[in-house]
């Protein structure tokens, strides 16, 4: 295969196979698990014969056109940058997926936990291979989702579900930035592919709006990476079972943002305002952050709080801006993941095999776990930067990178002191890490007696705490490759020369260490009375805050829709209608008066008695529709009169189908009336009678004017087209048939389904319901005893053959002349409902199949089927074909691909009526099988 | 000749048309209106009947067809109402 398809593959194979674990927890965990590891190691396997073009310096494009003309395409690179969070992801996804098997309780089958981690796996394995921002922007809000059901995966505690509204509102409000950000970058730089927006650094930059996109861009990447003051979320993210706390926040989710910032460095960097703020958001959150989590007693907690000092300090290095420093930047966000994932791990170890995380009870387990404390210390050291690990060499590289900044002329002290101010403390909190849980006297009162964990279960760790020593010792022959080539995928030019290694000589950045390691150690020796300050300090709960902001928002919404809506439905009727009324009038009087009228036709005088009927039966309607029955009589008075207006006026398929239509409303409405009051409640005042009077009247007096004005104006309809092109275009002669199968066939098939969303919506709401009927009518008297009177039993069955046998006739003709599937589907429906009506549920149900929205599902795919098919011969959606056939006895029949378009139609509408009156008809059956 | 029977058809028709919403509109009783309903439907299947011969189309049988079934089932269902409350059981 060609490289640039394997790219596609990786993408393709993680979100295919995300579903596998869900599927195959019924096995067992153990596949599940299996499964989950299995596809990391499918998207290891895709991804290993790119690394070495990639090694080599080659960047891999592959596109595909997706919506060409928006600038979306699903294109995908695979750079260095790509690669090396690849690996991570793959890679830190590969030992969480061993850890969370056995830190997860037993009784959980994993499937749901597995699929939910490949899903967010796969979002973030798009995030970086991304190549078309619009792309970027769709798997970003992906991982936001997916991050979110991960954080709340122990959905039963409050406190989880918390935690992950406040992150999924941060982060996902950052998306909303971000797409913001990104559709003026794309708009600035005249593309959203990342090869062409990358070159266009110098015209970004120079733009007018560029400060504007670069806060919302940045706004995406900050809260993505938990910077200050959008960093509150993480820490509440604790709530995550540990194996989640470790992806996100080692490698992924967090990594996000910085990531962001690496990809578009070439874009972005380089300005006044890209220095100020990016650094300096980095260097708040990198001290602040530290500071915060010396304090913490809850060991998972000061990881949180490190994590995000960490993140900092990688935001702080890119926003600098020196070359030097975005490798340093890169360099850090692998260090970080190695260590903050081994150390996640260990400290799920810790809380797993002691049942808390409160370092002021978790005491002096080095004896009862030593090998899991040895790796813990060792991760720790590395997040301090102890010499001979990974961390103390990007940390070598920041300090090194804060001395002697260019834009620090006359304070050159003070970036170097805030630097070694960051150190102190991060070493003053991975000194507590380590002495308070690993050391410091006897645990107090846990809930369990702690030992080392399962084989395996330390394994990760064990792997991870290898590689922090391995990438400390030996960084040249480790690291260097990948660090090279991401760096260069980031600044897009030749490297600055730099060399990693242990030791650089007795310089600038190792004095720096030795006062951070110094001053860490002092700063541990002197916590109690730095702990009792802070105690005394008033403590602000995130979380409290966020939940009140939460519901103050949703109770001012809430309070807005109980004003505005009263669930009354005269009061939406007479707002709707004032509106009409008011755009209508306002149309009226500022139109230009007619041109010529048309001339009349004069009236006959059966079209005068039809009037009036009509006009008087809706009166009838209107005076008596507190008697529903009545106003039901009424209503269908009026239908036959329409209908009859139809065939005089020459629109026979119009009468047709109202007066199928006409016969299912009156069941409908009779079904549902019996479940009602037969009498419907007074209005209240005559004051409310008046209002909605005149305002009926205004309506129907404007609609009348409307009608009349658009009767007389001369106009030209695209009628005569569709009449003329009926024959020749859809080879059918009934031209209303042809325009809705054929000319406006998308129409239709969105129409009925809209019509099977309806069916199914009624059968689930109506399915098992159980409604109480009255026993007595109106009057008071009992219901007739004999439920199917047998005269109309033996009435009906006759019927049925021959009604059907009408709509078949119907049904088939419907192309030439006026029929078609909609009303032969109404026919069949009202049949069908008749023998329902005579003789009962038991009688019909025993003879009809019983799965309706299979026959819906039939329906619709016969008519997207049929409109498919035309895209195997390379038309359009849609496109018909159609021929003459001659059958015996029959005779010339017209096929055309319409008719199966048609069928799609007919099996929807009987399966709706069918679902729909059967369904209500049953609400009473179940109570009279309950008594 | 036919054209004028079919004239005076539609005038009876017309007259019983209107006789059938009297009784519509006065009732008093619901039994009233239903059968007022079955009446006029029959009657308005005359009248396609006489526009279908007048038009010389067979078209307007079929509507006249397709009314015939259709009023009946609605008759049907208002009836089952009366006796029974519940059309469908």
């Amino acid at each position: 295969m060609e490289p640039v398809h394997l790219l596609i593959a990786i993408i393709i194979v993680a979100f295919a196979a995300s579903p596998l674990p869900l599927l195959l927890q019924r096995c067992g965990r153990g596949y599940a698990a299996l499964a989950a590891a299995l596809v990391m190691a499918a998207c290891l396997t895709v991804l290993a014969p790119l690394v070495a073009p990639v090694m080599g310096g080659t960047t891999l494009l592959a596109s595909f056109a997706w919506l060409p003309d928006w600038g979306l395409a699903l294109s995908f690179r695979l750079d260095g940058l790509s690669l090396m969070f690849s690996l991570l992801i793959l890679g830190i996804g590969l030992l969480v997926t061993l850890y969370a098997y056995y830190y997860l309780p037993k009784h959980d089958t994993l499937g749901r936990f597995y699929t939910l981690l490949l899903l967010f796996m796969a979002a973030m394995l798009g995030v970086v291979l991304s190549e078309n921002l619009l792309l970027l922007v769709v798997f970003w809000e992906i991982t936001s989702l997916s991050s979110f059901l991960l954080i709340s995966y122990k959905r039963e505690s409050h406190e989880s579900r918390l935690a992950a509204r406040i992150a999924f509102a941060v982060t996902g409000g950052g998306g909303l930035a971000l797409f913001a950000g990104v559709l003026l970058l794309g708009h600035i730089a005249g593309s959203f592919e990342l090869t062409q927006v990358l070159a266009a650094g110098e015209h970004i930059r120079n733009h007018d709006l560029y400060a504007p996109m670069l806060i919302l861009v940045l706004l995406g990447a900050f809260t993505k990476s938990a910077q200050f003051p959008f960093h509150f979320w993480l820490p509440q993210a604790m709530a995550a079972p540990t194996p989640v706390s470790a992806y996100l926040h080692s490698a992924t989710m967090v990594k996000a943002g910085v990531f962001l910032l690496a990809r578009l460095h070439p874009a972005l960097a380089g300005s006044e305002l890209w220095f100020w703020v990016v650094s300096g958001t980095g260097a708040i959150t990198l001290v602040y952050a530290a500071y915060i989590a010396f304090y913490r007693y809850d060991f998972k907690g000061l990881l949180a709080y490190s994590t995000i000092s960490h993140l900092g300090l990688i935001t702080l290095l890119f926003g600098l801006d020196t070359r030097l420093s975005a490798v340093a930047g890169v360099f850090h966000i692998i260090n970080h993941a190695i260590f903050k994932a081994s150390l996640f791990m260990a400290a799920g170890i810790v809380d797993h095999e002691c049942g808390t995380r409160d370092m002021r009870r978790v005491n002096g387990l080095f004896k009862f776990m030593p090998v899991t404390a040895t790796l813990a210390i060792v991760a720790a050291g590395s997040m301090a930067g102890v010499p001979l690990l990974n961390g103390f060499l990007s940390k070598e590289m920041f300090f090194a990178e804060t001395v002697g900044h260019p834009v620090f002329d006359e304070m050159r002290w003070l970036l170097p002191a805030f630097a070694t101010l960051a150190g102190i403390l991060a070493v003053g909190y991975s000194a507590r890490f380590i002495h308070d849980v690993f050391f410091n006297g006897e645990p107090i009162d846990l809930p369990r007696q702690p030992h080392e964990p399962p084989r395996w279960m330390r394994a990760p760790v064990e792997v991870l705490v290898v590689l922090c020593l391995l990438v400390g010792i030996f960084p040249q022959w480790s690291i260097a490759p990948i660090l090279h080539v991401a760096a260069s995928a980031v600044l897009q030019q030749e490297l600055p020369a730099f060399h990693l290694a242990v030791w650089h000589g007795f310089n600038a950045p190792f004095l720096m260490s030795l006062v951070a390691l110094g001053g860490g150690i002092t700063l541990y020796a002197l916590r109690h009375p730095l702990y009792a300050f802070y105690e005394r300090l008033p403590s602000v709960h995130a979380s409290i805050v966020f939940e009140r902001f939460h519901n103050g928002l949703a109770g001012f919404s809430a309070a807005l829709v109980n004003r505005l809506d009263n669930a009354s439905l005269q009061r939406y009727l007479a707002l709707f209608f004032t509106f009409v009324l008011a755009l209508g009038g306002w149309a009226w009087f500022s139109a230009p008066a007619s041109p010529l009228p048309v001339v009349t036709q004069p009236a006959d005088a059966a079209s005068i008695v039809a009037l009036l009927m009509l006009a008087l039966a809706a009166a009838g309607v209107v005076v008596l529709h507190r008697q529903r029955l009545a106003a039901i009589v009424f209503a269908s008075v009026i239908g036959l009169i329409v209908a009859l207006t139809f065939v005089r006026f020459s629109a026979p398929d119009l009468a047709l189908t109202q007066l199928a239509v006409e016969v299912v409303s009156i069941v409908l409405l009779l079904l549902a009336l019996h479940y009602l009051p037969p009498a419907s409640p007074a209005e209240d005042s005559m004051q409310r009678i008046m209002r909605d009077a005149a305002l009926a009247s205004a309506a129907g007096v404007g609609l009348g004017a409307a009608a009349y004005a658009m009767l007389t104006s001369p106009f030209e309809t695209i009628s005569n087209f569709y009449l003329a092109q009926s024959v020749p275009g859809g080879g059918g002669s009934n031209a209303v048939n042809v325009i809705l199968v054929d000319f406006r066939g998308f129409d239709t098939l969105g129409e009925i389904t809209v019509l099977a969303m309806v069916g199914l919506a009624a059968h689930a709401l109506l399915d098992k319901l159980i409604l109480q009927a009255p026993t007595h009518d109106a009057d008071g008297r009992l219901w007739a005893r004999e439920r199917h009177p047998l005269f109309l039993q033996m009435l009906m069955r006759p019927l049925l053959p021959l009604a059907l046998m009408v709509s078949v006739f119907i049904f088939l003709r419907g192309h030439n002349l006026p029929g078609g599937g909609f009303v032969a589907g109404l026919v069949t429906g009202v049949a069908l409902i008749l023998q329902y009506l005579a003789s009962g549920i038991g009688f019909a149900a025993a003879r009809l199949p019983q799965r309706l929205p299979l026959f819906l599902a039939a329906g619709l795919a016969a008519a997207a089927g049929i409109g498919a098919l035309s895209w195997l011969f390379g038309f359009p959606f849609l496109t018909t074909a159609h021929g003459h056939i001659t059958l015996p006895l029959i005779g010339e029949i017209e096929l055309a691909s319409a008719l199966v378009f048609d069928l799609g139609v007919y099996l929807v509408v009987v399966s709706v009526v069918l679902m729909v009156l059967a369904e209500l008809g049953k609400l009473s059956l179940y109570h009279e099988e309950k008594t | 000749m036919l054209n004028f029977a079919i004239e005076i058809g539609f005038v009876l028709i017309g007259i019983a048309v209107l006789l059938n919403l009297w009784r519509l509109l006065r009732g008093p009783d619901i039994t009233d209106r239903i059968l007022a309903l079955d009446t006029l439907n029959i009657n308005a299947i005359a009248l396609l009947v006489l526009f279908g011969i007048r038009a010389a189309s067979s078209a307007y049988f079929e509507a006249a067809l397709i009314l015939a079934a259709m009023g009946f089932v609605a008759t049907v269902a208002l009836c089952k109402f009366l006796l029974r409350g519940d059309i469908i059981e």
